[in-house]
């Protein structure tokens, strides 16, 4: 598929162990129609050729210590906290998330998933806010079905955050504790910085993004990155205080 | 530089590294001297079962191998064949019993790590993972840490380096309490000219040494391996595994070959640097030299035979072009990988292993690789080999069909297979919890069909037709899914192969895969043989674990097993014609199986579900059709009421149903279709000679079968949730 040279260009970050790093490019390439690079850890991150990066799943340094805690020391994480200080939109998928938790450019942490087993299922999120760049092109309340894959999803934060962007939910979009496969506080999947443009999520929307893999409802996270890129959004997320 | 002349091994000595008296006195004239202690061990490692196949290899000969998909036959690290748009399938399987009895989580990991490098090896990226588990029953205390353990293993492996786990089973039988059988299968895809071959060539090409540093673990697994008490064989000698290491690893190696310079690629598996380098040259019909000083290491004072009979994992061995070295090195230290040079190609036909400037070990590689000795088994068929007889059972229908959904065979395997990613690198159609899965080939419209197939129950009452059975199983998982079948990889599970019992099932067993690859045209691609499968001198039962792949020409016409509402069910096969071994009886006579039968449904249900006819598939295998209609109801959330006059006009002549309804007799389906479709359906059955009957309808939330059983379907959810 040609790219027009004008298109937004958006950077997929690479760890040693990331391994959602090529369905990722394929997924964002389809769907939004921008160029999608891989960019390597141990490199400067250039912010000035990208419009938008994506941290995706894996095991970044396998996991060790804690999932993210050595990835957010590699070098290309300056230049990502820096753009994203600036504004730029940064999207951490699964293990990209847990990094973004590491680095301070999200609010909270992980714990162990309180079966204390990795798990590998199909889940319903409720999406609470359209007004971010993630979510843009979704009506709220709309319920996506989403595949997780994690053993550190079970999101603690000491106080309540504003960002929740998705909550684990049952098929009609209830938000119950028995939809809840990891533990995570409030039933949250997904959230956003104050400023909107950093979002983190569990489920794996590039591995639902084309009907024969079992759902499309991943295209709608990365069909509203790919209009937020084009057309900005105004992002009402109150400061937090 | 000569030789140290070492004393003759005692026979004590002798059965340390595994080698028959007779086999020492061989080597011992073939060498016109004594052979040292390193020597000794690494003749011990390339003579076992293990890696020279000495029991088996004469059997296996009797497989079929080849076929018009054909890429590579057995003999190299993985087989391989023709998917189309210029790629290939590559597949193997090999067991990891030994270690997972001991340790079961690091033994289970280092399978599927083990597994993996067999595949990218080849130069193909690993695209799927299947295992098949049997343990001892539930209620033995040993077998919850086992499975526990083994599925937490293979968890932690194929999660971390990104692999999904799309299927496998897993079973229980007293049998197996002492001797768990943990099978690992991976699939992988490589463009065919680019496939990897680990053939040496050139002398004077160096060998590079790439990834973990050398221990002493895994210290001559392959000659344990070898021998029949698990306990005694692998404490202290299983490894353990690293999937990070392994991840830098894959991707390292096929980013090397893109740039031509690797000629040969081999991993490190049993017998580590020993069997790795001795093959790769014997392919070439050339000679290796291996410095053991340059071996990178973790841990000071290991001694040329440590180095060179370690089993450390996550080690690859290449072979680049004189001159390429530095380059080769520079990528891999982008992915934080050493590659240390250790040796080099000669023309002279021997393996000479150096220690520095010192000669530690000098052996002609035939002597390792093309005498090692066949030999022809002693067998003898169990003395006594009556059928027999089903043991009359008091329950009703219902409450047989709810004990046999919540037994430990049947029950649903959601408890191992959440813990596994299915579906990373975002290509599967149809993930575990069926009968076979389906992953797309990236960047095709195909679709590979997986499964792994065995009945131990079968193969213990018959071995030659119980393994022939599981050839036909996979097949028909497959054809449930639309999948042609186009290549077979085996993993021949056995006792002790010097005891001319074990001997007659090993012979009977590869007869009968032989018979069914024939009679369904799949070819044996590759395999693995483990032998002395034993615990407390008891052998496991016969266990020929078949891996399958098939093709979808179309991955969007991909059927599943589960049930959609308003749906007609049809069933296809001969009607059963009576009640043998299987779940709900135990003990009986084989069931019915028919290879030609089995053809003629696996082609009908492919053509049905090329023509879009039926919305869904699932064979009828353990438990008999009331199981499987069931299982397709729980998978829908969908209930099903089959209306046949006096319970699907299956009742015998004594007014029971238990035929009509448990009843394994082979060669049978499940599909259902719309209203509409029944006629086609029937009439495309009739065109390819299989008997079809409309059984009933879905819909409601409820399973019926007539009178005879009425359950709500939360009821069967309940019993088939249960966890082991």
């Amino acid at each position: 598929m040609g790219v027009a040279p004008a298109s937004p260009r958006i950077a997929v970050v690479q760890f040693p162990g990331t391994n959602c790093e090529r369905e990722t490019v394929r997924a964002i390439q389809a769907i939004t129609g921008c160029a999608a690079d891989v960019v390597w850890h141990a490199d400067a991150f250039p912010s000035s050729t990208y419009q938008a990066v994506v941290l995706p799943g894996g095991f970044a340094y396998g996991d060790h210590l804690r999932a993210g805690a050595i990835a957010r020391f590699s070098p290309v994480m300056d230049g990502i906290a820096q753009f994203a200080q600036t504004g730029g939109l940064v999207l951490g998928i699964c293990n990209g998330f847990q990094v973004l938790l590491e680095a301070g450019l999200l609010p909270g942490a992980m714990l162990h998933n309180a079966s204390l087993q990795f798990r590998s299922e199909w889940v319903w999120c409720r999406v609470e806010r359209t007004d971010t760049p993630f979510t843009c092109a979704c009506q709220p309340g709309q319920v996506l079905r989403l595949p997780i894959a994690h053993g550190e999803g079970n999101y603690v934060s000491l106080d309540r955050p504003r960002g929740v962007v998705l909550r684990y939910a049952d098929a009609e979009g209830q938000v119950l504790p028995s939809a809840n496969p990891n533990g995570a506080q409030d039933n949250i999947a997904g959230l956003v910085n104050a400023a909107g443009n950093v979002f983190g999520l569990m489920p794996h929307p590039e591995r639902a993004s084309e009907a024969v893999l079992g759902s499309t409802d991943g295209r709608w996270i990365f069909a509203s990155l790919g209009r937020a890129l084009r057309r900005p959004v105004a992002t009402a997320v109150p400061a937090l205080a | 530089m000569t030789l140290l002349q070492p004393a003759a091994p005692t026979e004590q000595q002798l059965r340390a590294v595994g080698l028959l008296p007779a086999e020492y006195a061989h080597i011992r004239a073939r060498l016109g001297r004594e052979p040292n202690p390193v020597e000794l061990g690494m003749l011990g490692a390339m003579w076992s079962e293990h890696c020279g196949y000495k029991h088996s290899r004469r059997l296996l000969k009797l497989l079929p191998t080849s076929g018009p998909r054909v890429v590579q036959g057995p003999g190299e690290n993985a087989g391989a064949v023709q998917v189309g748009d210029g790629l290939a399938a590559v597949l193997k399987m090999e067991s990891h019993n030994h270690p997972s009895a001991v340790e079961p989580f690091q033994g289970a990991a280092t399978g599927v790590g083990g597994i993996l490098r067999d595949i990218f090896t080849m130069g193909a990226r690993p695209v799927a993972l299947l295992d098949s588990l049997r343990f001892g029953l539930p209620s033995d205390p040993r077998t919850a840490y086992l499975l526990g353990g083994v599925i937490g293993g293979i968890g932690h492996y194929g999660n971390c380096i990104g692999v999904p786990t799309v299927g496998g089973e897993i079973s229980f039988d007293a049998h197996y309490a002492g001797n768990p059988i943990v099978n690992a299968m991976c699939v992988g895809i490589v463009e065919t000219e680019r496939l990897m071959r680990a053939q040496a060539s050139g002398a004077g090409n160096v060998l590079l040494l790439v990834g973990a540093d050398t221990g002493r673990d895994g210290l001559q697994g392959a000659a344990f391996a070898s021998n029949d008490d698990p306990e005694a064989s692998h404490r202290g000698v299983v490894q353990v595994g690293n999937p990070f290491l392994e991840k830098l690893l894959l991707e390292a190696c096929l980013g090397v070959l893109e740039g031509g310079t690797v000629l040969a690629m081999q991993d490190l598996g049993a017998a580590g640097l020993t069997s790795s380098s001795i093959e790769m040259a014997a392919r070439g019909g050339l000679g290796v030299e291996i410095d053991t000083a340059c071996v990178p290491r973790r841990e000071h004072g290991l001694t040329p035979f440590e180095v060179m009979l370690s089993e450390s994992q996550e080690r690859m061995l290449l072979l680049v072009h004189a001159g390429a070295e530095a380059a080769v090195q520079r990528h891999f230290a982008r992915w934080d990988l050493h590659a240390a040079i250790v040796g080099r190609v000669t023309d002279d036909g021997l393996l000479r292993v150096r220690d520095g400037r010192e000669v530690v070990a000098e052996l002609p590689i035939s002597l390792l690789v093309d005498e090692v000795p066949a030999y022809e088994l002693q067998t003898e068929p169990p003395a006594e080999r009556s059928v027999p007889t089903v043991t009359k059972t008091f329950e009703t229908p219902n409450e047989a069909l709810l004990r046999l959904l919540g037994s430990a065979n049947l029950c649903s395997r959601r408890f191992a297979f959440r813990q596994y990613d299915s579906t990373v690198q975002g290509n599967t159609v149809v993930g575990p919890g069926g009968g076979a899965a389906v992953v797309r080939v990236e960047g095709t419209r195909y679709g590979l069909g997986l499964s792994t197939d065995c009945n131990p129950r079968y193969c213990r009452l018959d071995p030659r037709q119980g393994a022939a059975q599981a050839v036909a199983e996979a097949a028909r998982n497959l054809a449930c899914v639309g999948a042609r079948p186009i290549a077979v990889t085996d993993c021949l599970n056995f006792g002790n192969p010097e005891k001319p019992s074990v001997a007659w099932q090993l012979t009977e067993a590869i007869h009968g895969l032989a018979d069914a690859c024939r009679a369904l045209e799949v070819p044996v691609v590759s395999g693995n043989v483990s032998l002395y499968n034993e615990s407390g001198g008891r052998a496991i039962p016969p266990t020929p674990t078949v891996g399958m792949v098939g093709l979808l020409e179309d991955v969007s016409l991909a059927v599943g097993a589960a049930f959609g509402p308003d749906a007609v069910l049809v069933l296809l096969g001969e009607p059963p014609g009576g009640l043998g071994a299987g779940e709900y009886a135990g003990d009986g006579p084989f069931p019915r199986f028919d290879l030609e039968a089995e053809r003629r449904l696996g082609n009908l249900l492919r053509a049905l579900i090329q023509a879009r006819l039926v919305r869904s598939a699932q064979d009828v295998a353990d438990g008999g059709l009331a199981v499987a209609v069931a299982e397709c109801a729980l998978l829908g959330h969908i209930g099903a009421t089959l209306t046949g006059d006096e319970g699907c006009g299956m009742r015998d002549e004594h007014g029971s149903v238990e035929v009509a309804l448990f009843s394994e007799d082979q060669g049978r389906a499940v599909v259902t279709c719309a209203q509409d479709d029944l006629a086609a359906v029937l009439a495309q059955a009739a065109t390819f000679g299989v008997p079809a009957m409309a059984v009933g309808t879905t819909g409601g939330d409820r399973v019926r079968f007539g009178t005879d059983i009425d359950v709500p379907l939360e009821a069967l959810r309940r019993a088939w949730e249960t966890v082991p």
